[in-house]
């Protein structure tokens, strides 16, 4: 397969960067010129070879730059990885999904021996051999969903379903969106999604809940959300906004190409079997303008996407301060001509 | 739905075990193990009866850890609609059928300080897995199983071997009645409740609980309805262009899969949600059966649970 993994860095001196291979396998969400929310959910099946979609777990050349932030947040803040006592079965689901997922997915790399509840796991990248009993916590150094997670690219989140909903009882946090889990945890379905403007009323989260709660084990579902980040930072939370909000005032003509960057979540949803709980990963990838108009039909439809974006939605989501500018410097790369239906590059 | 996550597996014990009450054992044709679950799941048992396919809902349960095997156990109903008739009398050991992915739509809140268990007769199969879970993760529990005489009573001494103080019984013909208030009283605080069984228990079970003063979060059941019968009318298939008779004794699920088109389904007991269908004309009234559609949407007559409901009329259409 050939993964080699970068040494980068998504804070200070933002060595970040993608790879001509990593941008053509960037998981591009405009399937045409305009954006609305939708239910935009379909099943996690196999994509095409090569893309971010090919395994449940995508696990791609900026893995150990990841798990190093992942490393220096959580030494910074303990709170992004939380899990209330009475998810602990979901938490060892989660251990069971993740390492079958990469040791079959990726065994150069990663390796799971099981004998009944005795584990043995072998992280190659990360130096880590560790043998443990599935189901008693004693055995690993962290909690079993930190473990796993210190070692996984993607937030995740552990849904407990009772009372026909769904709630945010776990989790590990620390790539995320401007959202907190610490703020978020023990919520609701609709409490957590409560700041979402304009989809509310449009009865996305109706739908979408009736669809969860229903999900099967063995039919993962998977969507994609998007915002944008200035600088490539994967931790842009609420608990640190006084060291990365006032980025989104540094934009200047010169430097939009460099400095911002289309944020993909690539969210997966699993049922889990012991705890009869869903997962709920959120893989954020990264992009900055300069590698994106490097795919012309990307460059084009970004253009237009950002024009025709409804304001409510532009703010949510943060960019209301560089718009105009990211706009005018897009608009150089779309001569007018039309994009091809979907996602992929022309 | 055909659901191409559904397990091939034969029957490797088939034996009576009540009156009436027979359990049967499956492995999967290929020897890789079945999925794991949680304790209080069911699994959709498909059954070819010649040219009639039969999908009925089964509580698993062994153990939710042991994917060696599941276990389910069938009453053969007196008004059968075919189901448990052929369960009982055509699946023998060696039998193959096709089973879905286990769904638990009856799951321990694991939040629970303490988990009573209340069974009326077959109501007692999700308690099987459930208290195995239970004792596995050290939480305190006790059953509560109720039956018209002990020779219908499934795994009474089993369960008695096995959990000792934390079972009690109940037996109608001894002129034993189930203590409900008395359990419903004095209970620790962050008790979950949790009811199995006939129609009539559960109402009397809830309503009690709710009288008692019992949050509705900590109360819990698990109804397994069968479709009502009821005089057979046609729907129309707006989206499929098709016309098709809904028996008597047929639901129109089984009807809308008879005639090869596939509608989503989880529990086929009124329960879950998943056969929601949008109604777009009806000639005649609408006959709710579920448990799911609060009284508005049940009013306002543009939707049906087709799982368990019905018409009393001559033709409805579905936005299918």
């Amino acid at each position: 397969m050939g993964l080699m993994f970068k040494n980068e860095t998504y804070r200070g001196d933002f060595t970040f960067s993608n790879s001509p291979e990593a941008i053509r396998r960037f998981p591009f969400p405009f399937h045409e010129d305009k954006y609305m929310y939708t239910v935009n959910i379909e099943p996690h099946v196999p994509g095409p070879k090569g893309s971010a979609y090919e395994f449940p777990i995508d696990i791609d050349e900026h893995y150990l730059s990841d798990m190093a932030d992942r490393a220096l947040v959580l030494r910074d803040d303990p709170l992004r990885c939380q899990g209330l006592p009475h998810m602990i079965t979901a938490e060892w689901d989660l251990v069971e999904l993740l390492m079958t997922s990469m040791a079959r997915d990726y065994p150069e790399h990663f390796s799971l021996t099981r004998e009944g509840d005795n584990w043995h796991w072998i992280n190659r990248p990360m130096g880590i051999d560790q043998k443990f009993i599935f189901g008693d916590i004693a055995t690993l150094p962290y909690r079993p969903m930190e473990y796993i997670t210190r070692q996984c690219q993607g937030d995740f989140n552990l849904l407990d379903q009772r009372d026909g909903d769904l709630w945010m009882d776990a989790g590990i946090v620390t790539s995320q969106a401007d959202w907190s889990l610490d703020f978020d945890v023990g919520m609701s379905f609709k409490e957590w999604h409560a700041p979402v403007p304009m989809a509310h009323e449009i009865g996305v989260f109706d739908r979408a809940l009736k669809f969860l709660l229903n999900m099967q084990q063995g039919r993962p579902v998977r969507r994609l959300n998007w915002t944008m980040t200035i600088n490539p930072r994967l931790d842009t939370a609420p608990e640190t906004y006084h060291k990365w909000g006032t980025d989104r005032a540094t934009v200047t003509p010169e430097n939009v190409g460099n400095k911002v960057h289309l944020r993909v979540e690539l969210q997966g949803l699993w049922r889990l079997p012991r705890s009869n709980a869903i997962v709920f990963s959120i893989r954020a990838y990264l992009i900055k303008m300069d590698e994106l108009v490097t795919v012309p039909k990307w460059g084009r439809r970004l253009h237009r996407v950002l024009k025709s974006l409804p304001d409510p939605i532009a703010d949510y989501k943060g960019l209301t301060r560089y718009r105009p500018t990211t706009i005018e410097w897009l608009s150089k790369y779309d001569d007018g001509a039309p994009t091809s239906p979907g996602v992929w590059p022309e | 739905m055909t659901m191409s996550t559904d397990i091939a597996v034969r029957v490797s014990e088939a034996e009576t075990i009540a009156q009436d009450v027979k359990r049967f054992r499956f492995v999967t044709l290929d020897g890789s193990p079945l999925p794991e679950f949680s304790g209080g799941a069911h699994t959709v048992v498909t059954m070819h009866d010649g040219d009639r396919v039969r999908r009925n809902p089964y509580s698993l349960m062994g153990s939710p850890s042991d994917g060696s095997s599941y276990q389910i156990s069938v009453l053969r109903t007196v008004d059968s609609r075919g189901g448990s008739a052929f369960m009982h009398d055509k699946v023998k050991t060696g039998s193959e059928l096709m089973i879905s992915r286990p769904v638990n739509l009856f799951p321990v809140d694991r939040r629970g300080r303490k988990h009573l268990l209340i069974a009326g007769g077959i109501g007692i199969t999700p308690f099987m897995s459930m208290m195995l879970q239970l004792t596995r993760e050290e939480r305190p529990f006790e059953l509560h199983y109720a039956n018209r005489t002990a020779g219908r009573a499934a795994y009474v001494s089993h369960l008695q071997s096995a959990y000792g103080h934390r079972v009690h019984t109940y037996f109608d013909d001894k002129q034993q009645m189930l203590p409900l208030a008395r359990l419903l009283d004095g209970q620790p605080l962050g008790t979950h409740l949790y009811v199995c069984g006939p129609s009539g228990m559960i109402d009397w079970v809830l309503k009690s609980a709710r009288e008692a003063g019992w949050p509705d979060e900590n109360v819990h059941s698990e109804r397994f309805q069968a479709p009502p019968s009821g005089k057979p009318f046609t729907v129309t298939l707006a989206r499929s262009k098709k016309t098709i008779e809904v028996a008597e004794y047929q639901s129109v699920l089984e009807a809308v899969e008879a005639a090869g088109v596939d509608a989503p389904y989880l529990c086929r007991g009124g329960a879950c949600g998943q056969c929601e269908t949008a109604v777009l004309s009806c000639e005649g009234t609408l006959k709710h059966n579920d448990h799911y559609l609060p009284d508005d949407e049940k009013a306002s007559g543009k939707k049906i649970m087709i799982c368990v409901s019905r018409i009393d009329g001559t033709n409805v259409v579905l936005d299918l």
